[in-house]
């Protein structure tokens, strides 16, 4: 197993990148941090800046707008990084499918790891995804 | 109370209404010409301080109607000001002068329909990407 | 001029709509502010347009994640004004439950946030917190923490079982001692105070030239409330009162917010007394053609719909004016003036999305290089309290 993608295993620092979601994914990702859920005790914290990322968390439907917003956020992500698509806009554009400012899925333009499915996801199944995602990259 | 400003409308602009509904009794919507709609505003917005709740911009296929909504709130009344533009000459004078509130309305149903309001300080996008496709309006009918 | 400008955002990793703020900035002081929005646009009045009445009310409520009540609600209200339906009274009487406890969450959710961007983590934890209960309410009640999908026109889509309301008034009854803790920590805390007082003034006439809405209108003393304005749902029919502040600062905004948590929390505690029994849908079947107009008091202030149909089977239009739109622009003057410290507790007192902060970077106009590393302004501000904090012990 490649040592770099060993060190993301643990303490995974997180960037969150909304792209035109409705903010309830953000606010149940919020919700992981605070007392009842508390990731903070495995070393998982929100960072503010991408440059000092391990993961990106992917909200929302991607809108036209975002797009290049997104790329170059990805270009400056220190690598490896794996991407995460939390809830459904993210993992298949959900309800705003044929919506004229939202034509590609997150995954057209980043590479996605992880969908974290759910409408928004609860706290415990985002925990549950980040769990699959050491889970994966453990596998050799 | 109500009935007072109703009163009041109708005796200060009254000759200006071309077509007046009231489909409920705290909904009035009132049409004006689009040369009197500059006036009707600042009587609205100064005299009787009213809130300007926001604009509508509707695509009826012949014609552009764009709707300014003003709440009244002392009395529970929505005040419907409409204003019809026959396409293609789709231009109204902007309210943003003398209401602030209004220029991001504006801004939106410019790009969401195309309207252009003469004398609007900043008439450029607001929400769609920059490089949005001039001459393509993502709420018009007529396609 | 040899300003400089700080961009602000456009991500945002924890509230709402991703707003880019740019800041001219003189020394410490900012002179102007231009706001970009569109990071966030889905086009929701266009896809509208193509689902039916009753599916537009599970879209409308994709539009904001906290305020998945106050769309749907003002919605089915503009339907309604337009089809002239009479709603049964025990469904208004959940309608307005829903919304309180909405108001609730929302109102202890920015408190928290505004806790964490003057450096206060430890309000930032307990109000999400204390917050958790009335999710688990809204669980309970709704099967769902968001989005609860309660909303339908005519009526709601599910009933409050008797059996749970003991439930709901206990856990509701713990969370005002909870509320009471904050406002002592709030109100009687000294460097709070500092921070917080007489920066971002609004005055009643920004209020009304910019036409804002809710806590932003209430904290300068512009008595607006749609509840009371226009009643809807079972407003009418409950004893409370319009909280109003006269100064108009960022204190006066965090006061009628934890103040109003009061009577929400009353409010709701009324309603499950005083609910009737009986059916909570209309069973509506058809939408004849015509217009409508919704509105309701949001959180953030007042929140309107208006629907035009032609007869079909869905709306010919569909225009959805959040308050934050109305909000926002007060940004302009509220910040010109003002330290870039304090730029961002004045950015957040609207309760926008806010934590644009969390992506800030100061270039150099000249130059075009970075003289700031991103997230600074959030340290910026946290270590002026830091210094407020000494100077207070010191004395």
């Amino acid at each position: 197993m490649n040592l770099k993608l060993n060190a993301l295993t643990r303490s995974i620092w997180v960037y969150h990148l909304s792209t035109g979601s409705c903010n309830n994914c953000d606010i149940e990702i919020l919700d992981c941090l605070t007392p009842r859920h508390d990731i903070e005790r495995f070393g998982m914290v929100l960072v503010g800046s991408v440059r000092h990322a391990d993961a990106i968390l992917v909200t929302g439907a991607l809108n036209l707008k975002t797009i290049p917003r997104v790329k170059n956020i990805y270009q400056q992500a220190p690598k490896p990084c794996v991407v995460v698509a939390c809830g459904v806009c993210a993992c298949g554009q959900g309800i705003f499918k044929n919506g004229p400012n939202t034509p590609n899925p997150v995954d057209s333009v980043l590479p996605v790891d992880v969908y974290i499915p759910g409408c928004p996801p609860k706290p415990e199944a985002i925990i549950a995804g980040v769990v699959k995602l050491i889970g994966k990259l453990k596998k050799p | 109370m109500k009935e007072e400003i109703i009163e009041n409308i109708r005796y200060r602009i009254g000759k200006k209404i071309l077509n007046w509904e009231e489909p409920a009794k705290d909904r009035v919507y009132a049409t004006f010409k689009r040369e009197d709609l500059i006036e009707v505003a600042r009587y609205l917005f100064e005299e009787l301080d009213a809130r300007l709740a926001t604009a509508s911009g509707v695509d009826t296929r012949k014609a552009i109607e764009v709707l300014y909504h003003f709440a009244f709130d002392r009395i529970g009344l929505m005040f419907t000001v409409k204003i019809i533009l026959e396409k293609p000459d789709i231009v109204v004078e902007s309210i943003t002068p003398v209401i602030r509130g209004a220029e991001w309305i504006e801004r939106e149903i410019h790009e969401m329909l195309g309207v252009d309001f003469k004398n609007h300080p900043n008439l450029k996008h607001l929400l769609l990407k920059e490089d949005w496709p001039e001459g393509h309006y993502p709420l018009r009918r007529d396609r | 001029m040899s300003h400089k400008v700080i961009p602000i955002g456009p991500y945002h990793p924890l509230q709402e709509e991703p707003e880019f703020f740019r800041l001219h900035v003189d020394g410490e002081t900012v002179v102007d502010l231009d706001i970009e929005i569109g990071y966030n646009h889905r086009l929701i009045e266009k896809i509208s347009e193509s689902k039916s009445f009753d599916q537009a009310t599970f879209l409308v409520e994709r539009i904001c994640g906290i305020c998945s009540t106050s769309h749907p609600l003002a919605y089915v209200q503009a339907v309604e004004d337009l089809a002239k339906i009479e709603v049964p009274q025990r469904a208004l009487y959940i309608r307005t439950i829903i919304a309180e406890l909405e108001r609730v969450h929302s109102h202890l959710l920015w408190l928290g946030l505004a806790g964490h961007f003057i450096g206060y983590n430890t309000v930032w934890m307990w109000a999400w917190r204390y917050r958790e209960p009335v999710l688990d309410i809204f669980e309970r009640i709704t099967g769902n923490r968001q989005h609860y999908a309660m909303m339908k026109i005519g009526g709601v889509r599910r009933d409050i079982k008797e059996e749970d309301i003991p439930w709901i008034k206990k856990t509701l009854k713990q969370l005002k001692p909870k509320v009471d803790m904050f406002k002592g920590a709030v109100m009687d805390d000294p460097v709070i105070h500092a921070r917080l007082e007489g920066i971002g003034i609004l005055t009643k006439e920004d209020i009304k030239n910019f036409c804002a809405l809710g806590p932003t209108a209430r904290a300068s003393g512009v008595d607006i409330d749609v509840r009371r304005d226009h009643p809807y749902a079972a407003y009418d029919r409950v004893e409370w009162k319009v909280i109003l502040q006269r100064e108009g600062d960022v204190f006066a905004k965090a006061v009628v917010r934890i103040l109003e948590l009061y009577e929400s929390v009353n409010i709701i505690l009324q309603c499950l007394d005083k609910m009737p029994k009986g059916s909570i849908d209309a069973n509506i079947k058809e939408i004849p053609p015509g217009m409508g107009i919704g509105h309701i008091e949001a959180p953030r202030g007042e929140c309107f719909h208006y629907v035009f149909s032609d007869g079909g089977n869905s709306h010919a239009r569909h225009k959805v004016r959040a308050p934050s739109y109305m909000n926002v622009p007060t940004n302009k003057v509220a910040v010109v003036g003002e330290t870039i410290s304090d730029a961002t507790i004045i950015l957040a007192a609207v309760d926008p999305c806010y934590c644009c902060t969390e992506r800030t970077a100061v270039v150099d106009v000249k130059t075009k290089k970075k003289v700031m590393d991103s997230a600074d302004l959030i340290r910026l501000s946290q270590e002026k309290t830091e210094r407020l904090k000494k100077k207070l012990i010191a004395i």
